[in-house]
């Protein structure tokens, strides 16, 4: 079966093709329906009162005041969750992240929850609920949350990964370290090394649809949920062991879904919302507001870099060696790790070591955001790579493909590669014709390249055939930009039959086998693979029920252009039999016709991507405009050639906005002070120019397609592209995220203040 | 409060109660049944929730339902004529201007307005009259350009 996944180079008809998606109308139309577009009978209103301060032991909670106002249902507290405190730590950590149990950790942690009748009944009942909180002192800065007398904010903390285990709680929960080869003897070898810290500050996906969920349970202990997720049996999963149910009584249906990029892979209200309806006894609608989105759902890590990087005369990196400080919110994560393993990975290297450390600060619980944590890492070493160019004359981009890794080069985290796309996204970068256009006033040019791993993960698909031929392909992962055209284009492709079909629906988890998560760019890749497979054991059987129909031995019919063809001088004439024609017989050759798949989908081939981006700076104002910007990213193979497109366009403007003016501002009380979108302003369409995009096809060889995933990687290269073209534009190296008006007015002015310290000096020095 | 509210909306006489501080983006979404406008923010920052009210472009999250009384209002369910697609909703589909689609009832109604009051915008005119309304997902670069061919379609035509 492994076997059957690898790529075989055959000629496409309709993978590379850009048909309209099947979704398309009813989105434009307004009957697409969304988390929050979901109705039951009955339903009541659900909120949730949130902590307004960063740090606090609860003493006591009173909800009676609340629970006597009339039209309230329902409250709860975290009494009415089953108390995990000495249970499996993963899942203890999402339900206090959920309910908060002894203590609040963040501005915005849930508290107590309501279900009313309505909306204003629901306001009112928070307003009765009286919390005692004993304050605690704060600390939000990841940086300040690892020097010596920072506020502790777990005493059960032990940094993991250190030996021997240390005996002092400590907000760094982790370490994890990579790398291979003699750092130090690296250094030794440099002509220049650089050395610097990079900083970059926290920043939300910022989806346009906050979160939203219907539960319902009934008395007799099953249940349902609606909800907009990127992973609808994770979330049965997590619900169902958060609330003592069996897995299996709870169904859950994905809705439409209005962006995630990561931040809809968690459990937040969802437990809530179910527990609610337990305790009415009536189906619950919670929907977070923005304010809530920002304050209590899972934005990205604030990080705090330190690199050297050692280079020789000729360009050759000799050395590298980054310590990564991820903030991860209140909860151990995975953030810092990943940095640490996607620092380098573009670039081969004998020597290099990399250390992260993962940081607990009171903000919310960091969750991933496209490529998770791959775009602050590559912030500090692309903007490395350019200064270590300029220090020995040689042109940043020639340096990059000096030391790009390629084929056979062992990644700095460890896995050896296979065929790559790197070194050819450099080249196509040299060749383009947007690194030779001519630059305006006060306009610089940058370039940067990013790395993700992709991910596979457990998939199954069901491929149903109609009896009028036409085909129900049923995938258990989330459509979040066009994924079910794309995989109708893989169906029709497999089966030789026309994109229109096909039908792809993304089944609740009462319809298919367990599903991972919609995220590691993996939806296309691993339901593609499902698909394909799912298509050929259908293929099977049609051959199957084609020998029947002839009377012939199966070994005789082939499968050729959605048509069984008998083959063979005894049968070469009998006409061929066209899908439809064998899914009318079906009730007499065997009954429905049917393919189904699951598997573990290995083998998601790592995606490389170089951006070039023009900015122009105005002197006056720090603000900072993207004239221009081009990405080139590896596809493996661009299954849908637009969404592709999409996808790249996309990142790279979430990108533009992190690199410019994404982030979270704290107050010295630990409160956040921008929780919405006036004030954490995402790229507006005035803010951005047209973003040129080229699909490079490198073949993935562990997909019988070639294909690789393709959404997050986009993202990766942007700080730095927009980091050195600010530093090309003024010759002042930007080492602080976002790189917005005031920070890069002060840049300019500690420059040239430098600048005429320096020609003040030299008077004397002569 | 409850009050009681005649409109017009999408073409039809609409009669509603809903409480004097609702916004006219709730009474839509819960009382009138019509979800295409979609709550991105609640405060006017986002314009998932544009709808057009006597022809003029709004934040329907801004404005209370009572403030609807015997006003014309047009929401995105009303764009397409039956199955006839406005030239608009045509264009967003083949150009690929949309990916999770939660922002797009909101830019098709700015887009509506932009072109009833500047049949041929430039690129710019374009950017800035749609500024008001956030997608996370595209980048903009294919709603810009949608928009671009609907105005020249609609020109044509
Ligand atoms: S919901 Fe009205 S502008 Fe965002
Ligand atoms: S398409 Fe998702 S927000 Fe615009």
């Amino acid at each position: 079966m492994s076997s059957d996944t690898k790529f075989t180079g055959q000629k496409f008809k309709s993978i590379g093709t850009s048909p309209l998606r099947p979704d398309g109308i009813d989105k434009v139309t307004g009957r697409a329906r969304f988390g929050a577009d979901i109705n039951l009978p009955g339903q009541l209103v659900g909120r949730i009162l949130r902590s307004p301060h960063p740090h606090a032991a609860i003493r006591s909670i009173d909800t009676s005041k609340a629970e006597a106002l009339a039209g309230v249902k329902a409250v709860i507290t975290s009494a009415d969750l089953p108390d995990l405190t000495n249970g499996n730590s993963e899942l203890f950590n999402i339900l206090d992240n959920c309910m908060a149990r002894t203590h609040v950790y963040y501005d915005g942690h849930a508290v107590a929850a309501v279900a009313a009748v309505d909306a204003t009944t629901a306001r009112k009942a928070l307003k009765l609920i009286e919390v005692d909180y004993e304050l605690l002192p704060h600390v939000t800065d990841v940086d300040e949350a690892v020097a010596k007398g920072a506020p502790i904010l777990n005493k059960k903390c032990f940094t993991e990964g250190v030996e021997p285990k240390p005996r002092k709680a400590s907000n760094i929960a982790r370490r994890s370290e990579f790398g291979h080869g003699d750092v130090e003897a690296g250094f030794a070898k440099a002509a220049v090394i650089i050395e610097r810290n990079f900083r970059t500050e926290q920043t939300h996906q910022g989806y346009i649809e906050p979160h939203a969920c219907v539960a319902s349970i009934s008395p007799d202990g099953s249940g349902e949920l609606w909800v907009c997720t990127q992973g609808h049996f994770v979330f049965r999963q997590h619900c169902a062991e958060l609330l003592g149910m069996d897995v299996s009584k709870l169904r859950v249906t994905p809705t439409e879904i209005g962006g995630g990029f990561g931040g809809k892979t968690h459990v937040w209200t969802e437990p809530v919302a179910l527990a609610l309806s337990r305790k009415a006894n009536r189906p619950v609608k919670l929907v977070m507001s923005r304010d809530e989105v920002f304050r209590a759902s899972g934005p990205t890590s604030a990080t705090s870099i330190d690199i050297r990087i050692g280079v020789t005369k000729k360009g050759r990196i000799t050395a590298g060696d980054a310590t990564l400080r991820y903030a991860s919110g209140p909860y151990v994560g995975m953030w810092a790790e990943l940095g640490a393993m996607t620092s380098f990975a573009c670039y081969d290297m004998k020597n290099v070591r990399t250390v992260g450390l993962e940081v607990l600060v009171n903000r919310p619980k960091t969750t991933a955001y496209r490529a998770p944590s791959a775009p602050m890492a590559a912030f500090a070493v692309e903007s490395m790579m350019d200064e270590l160019a300029a220090s020995i004359g040689m042109d940043p981009l020639e340096m990059r493909i000096l030391n790009a890794a390629k084929k056979g080069t062992r990644s700095s985290y460890g896995p050896v590669y296979g065929p790559i796309g790197i070194g050819p996204t450099l080249q196509a970068a040299r060749e383009h014709p947007h690194m030779s256009a001519p630059l305006g006033k006060n306009q610089g040019r940058g370039m940067a390249c990013g790395f993700w791993f992709n991910f596979g993960g457990q998939t199954c698909t069901d491929l149903n055939i109609a009896p009028d031929g036409s085909v129900c392909l049923t995938v258990g992962t989330i459509d979040v930009g066009g994924a079910r055209a794309s995989l109708a284009l893989v169906a029709a492709e497999e089966l030789g039959i026309s994109y229109d079909q096909v039908r792809t629906v993304v089944g609740d988890t009462s319809s298919l086998g367990y599903n991972d998560m919609t995220d590691g760019s993996r939806g296309t890749f691993s339901s593609s693979m499902a698909t394909i497979m799912s298509a050929r054991n259908a293929i099977k059987i049609l051959k199957e029920r084609a020998a029947k129909m002839w009377d012939i031995p199966v070994e005789k019919v082939t499968w050729e252009e959605g048509c069984a063809k008998a083959v063979g001088k005894k049968y070469g004439n009998l006409s061929p039999l066209s899908l439809a024609e064998i899914a009318e017989a079906a009730p007499n050759t065997g009954g429905p016709i049917a393919g189904h798949n699951e598997l573990v989908a290995d083998g998601a081939g790592v995606s490389f991507a170089t951006h070039i981006c023009d900015v122009e700076v105005d002197p006056e104002t720090g603000r900072t405009q993207v004239v221009k910007y081009t990405v080139i990213q590896d596809a493996g193979k661009a299954v849908h050639p637009t969404y592709v497109e999409g996808q790249y366009q996309g990142g790279a403007a979430q990108g533009i906005g992190w690199a410019l003016n994404e982030e979270y501002v704290y107050g010295e009380d630990g409160r956040l002070q921008n929780s919405g979108f006036l004030d954490y302003r995402i790229p507006v369409c005035s803010d951005l120019p047209m973003i040129g995009t080229q699909i490079l096809e490198i073949p993935n060889p562990n997909h019988p397609y070639g294909i690789r995933g393709v959404g997050e990687t986009s993202i990766v290269p942007p700080l730095a592209a927009i980091g050195n073209a600010v530093s090309n534009a003024f010759g002042v190296r930007m080492t602080h995220v976002p790189m917005s008006a005031p920070r890069i007015l002060k840049a300019l002015d500690e420059a040239e203040s430098k600048k005429a310290d320096e020609t003040q000096q030299l008077p004397l020095e002569l | 409060m409850t009050q009681l509210v005649n409109t017009q909306i999408n073409g039809d006489a609409v009669g509603f109660a809903c409480e004097i501080d609702e916004t006219l983006l709730d009474v839509l979404r819960n009382r009138v049944g019509l979800s295409g406008a979609k709550e991105g923010c609640g405060t006017g920052d986002c314009g998932a929730c544009s709808v057009i009210l006597d022809g003029t472009l709004v934040c329907s999250c801004l404005v209370l339902g009572v403030e609807a009384e015997g006003r014309k209002v047009e929401t995105v369910e009303g764009l397409s004529d039956g199955a006839d697609l406005h030239p608009l909703q045509t264009k967003f589909i083949e150009h690929a201007a949309l990916q999770c689609g939660i922002c797009t009832p909101g830019f098709l109604m700015a887009a509506k307005a932009l072109l009833k009051n500047n049949p041929d915008p430039t690129e710019e005119e374009i950017r800035y009259a749609l500024a008001g309304n956030l997608c996370r997902c595209t980048g903009y670069d294919k709603i810009v350009r949608a928009v671009q061919a609907t105005a020249a379609d609609m020109r044509g035509s």
